[in-house]
C-alpha cells in the first residue's frame, strides 16, 4: 500500500476543513438565536 | 421531528461509504498505485465547489433581477460552501502532487485558476463585510458573484483547452479518456455523496443567513419603537 498515508492524510484534512466549517455555522447559529431571543425579550419588556 | 439532522446525518454516511469505496472498493491504479485514490474525493469535491459557486451564481442573478433578500442569502450560503470545498481541493491536491511530481504546487492552469476562485471567493465574502446596508450589501456582493463565476468555467475548460501539468480529464474529456468501469461507479458514488453533504451544508448556512436576517428585522423594529 505505497503512499496510502497521503490518501488517508488528504481525507483526514479534507473532513476537517468540512468539520471544522459547520462548527463555525453551529456557533455563530447559536450566538443568532441567543440575540434572537434577547431581542424579543427586550421588545416584550418595553 | 427536525428534517435537517437526518439530511446531515444521510450526508455523513454517504461520504464516510464513499471514502470506504475509494480505500477498499476501487481497483488500484496501474501507474499511480495507491496514491490515484485521492482522485475519488480530490475531483468530487472540485465538483461539488464549482456546482456551489453554480447555485451562487444562480441566486445572485436572481437577486439582481428581483431584489429578494432570501436570493442574497442563498448566494451567500454557497459562496461559503463553495470555498470550504474549494479550500479541501486546495489541500488534497497538493497532497497528490507532491508524491506523484515530486513538488507540492506548480503555476500551471488549473491550479492558478483554482487559486484565483478560491481568492475571488474570498473576496465576494470579505466586501459583505465593508458595507453595513443590507440592500447595498446584496446588490454590490451579487454584482461581484457574477464577476467570480467567470472563472468557473476557466478553471473546467483549463484541462481541456490548454496543455497543463494537472492530469487530463477522465471525465468528460473527449476520445481517448475514462475510467475503468469499477472507478467509474466508485467516483460517481463520491460525486453523490460530495453533492448530498454540499447540500445540507447550504442548507445549514441558509437557515443561518435567515436567522441574520430576523436579528437585522427584530433591531429595525427596536429602533423604530
Amino acid at each position: 500500500m505505497k503512499n496510502i498515508e497521503s490518501v488517508f492524510w488528504a481525507y483526514m484534512l479534507g473532513w476537517a476543513v468540512f468539520f471544522g466549517f459547520y462548527l463555525t455555522v453551529a456557533k455563530r447559529s447559536k450566538d443568532l438565536r441567543a440575540e434572537v431571543e434577547r431581542l424579543k425579550k427586550a421588545a416584550r419588556e418595553k | 421531528m427536525e428534517k435537517r439532522p437526518l439530511f446531515g446525518a444521510a450526508a455523513v454516511v454517504l461520504l464516510v461509504a464513499a471514502a470506504y469505496a475509494a480505500f477498499f472498493v476501487a481497483p488500484r491504479e496501474r501507474t499511480m498505485g495507491d496514491l490515484q485514490r485521492i482522485f475519488y474525493f480530490h475531483a468530487s469535491c472540485a465538483w461539488a465547489g464549482l456546482d456551489a459557486f453554480g447555485v451562487c451564481f444562480i441566486a445572485n442573478l436572481l437577486y439582481v433581477w428581483k431584489r429578494r433578500g432570501t436570493y442574497d442569502w442563498l448566494g451567500v450560503s454557497a459562496a461559503e460552501v463553495g470555498l470550504a470545498f474549494t479550500t479541501v481541493v486546495l489541500i488534497s491536491g497538493p497532497i497528490w502532487a507532491k508524491p506523484a511530481w515530486g513538488i507540492y504546487w506548480t503555476w500551471d492552469a488549473r491550479l492558478t485558476s483554482t487559486f484565483v476562485l478560491w481568492l475571488l471567493y474570498v473576496c465576494y465574502l470579505l466586501l459583505r463585510t465593508l458595507v453595513e446596508e443590507s440592500d447595498r450589501r446584496a446588490l454590490l456582493s451579487a454584482l461581484f458573484g457574477i464577476f467570480a463565476f467567470i472563472d468557473v468555467p476557466i478553471v473546467f475548460g483549463a484541462i481541456r483547452w490548454w496543455r497543463t501539468q494537472h492530469p487530463a480529464p477522465v471525465i468528460m474529456g473527449g476520445p481517448g479518456s475514462g475510467l475503468d468501469p469499477v472507478m467509474r461507479k466508485v467516483f460517481f458514488f463520491s460525486v453523490l455523496a460530495t453533492h448530498v453533504f454540499m447540500a445540507f451544508l447550504i442548507l445549514e448556512r441558509y437557515a443561518l443567513e435567515k436567522l441574520r436576517g430576523e436579528v437585522e428585522q427584530l433591531r429595525e423594529e427596536a429602533e423604530a419603537a
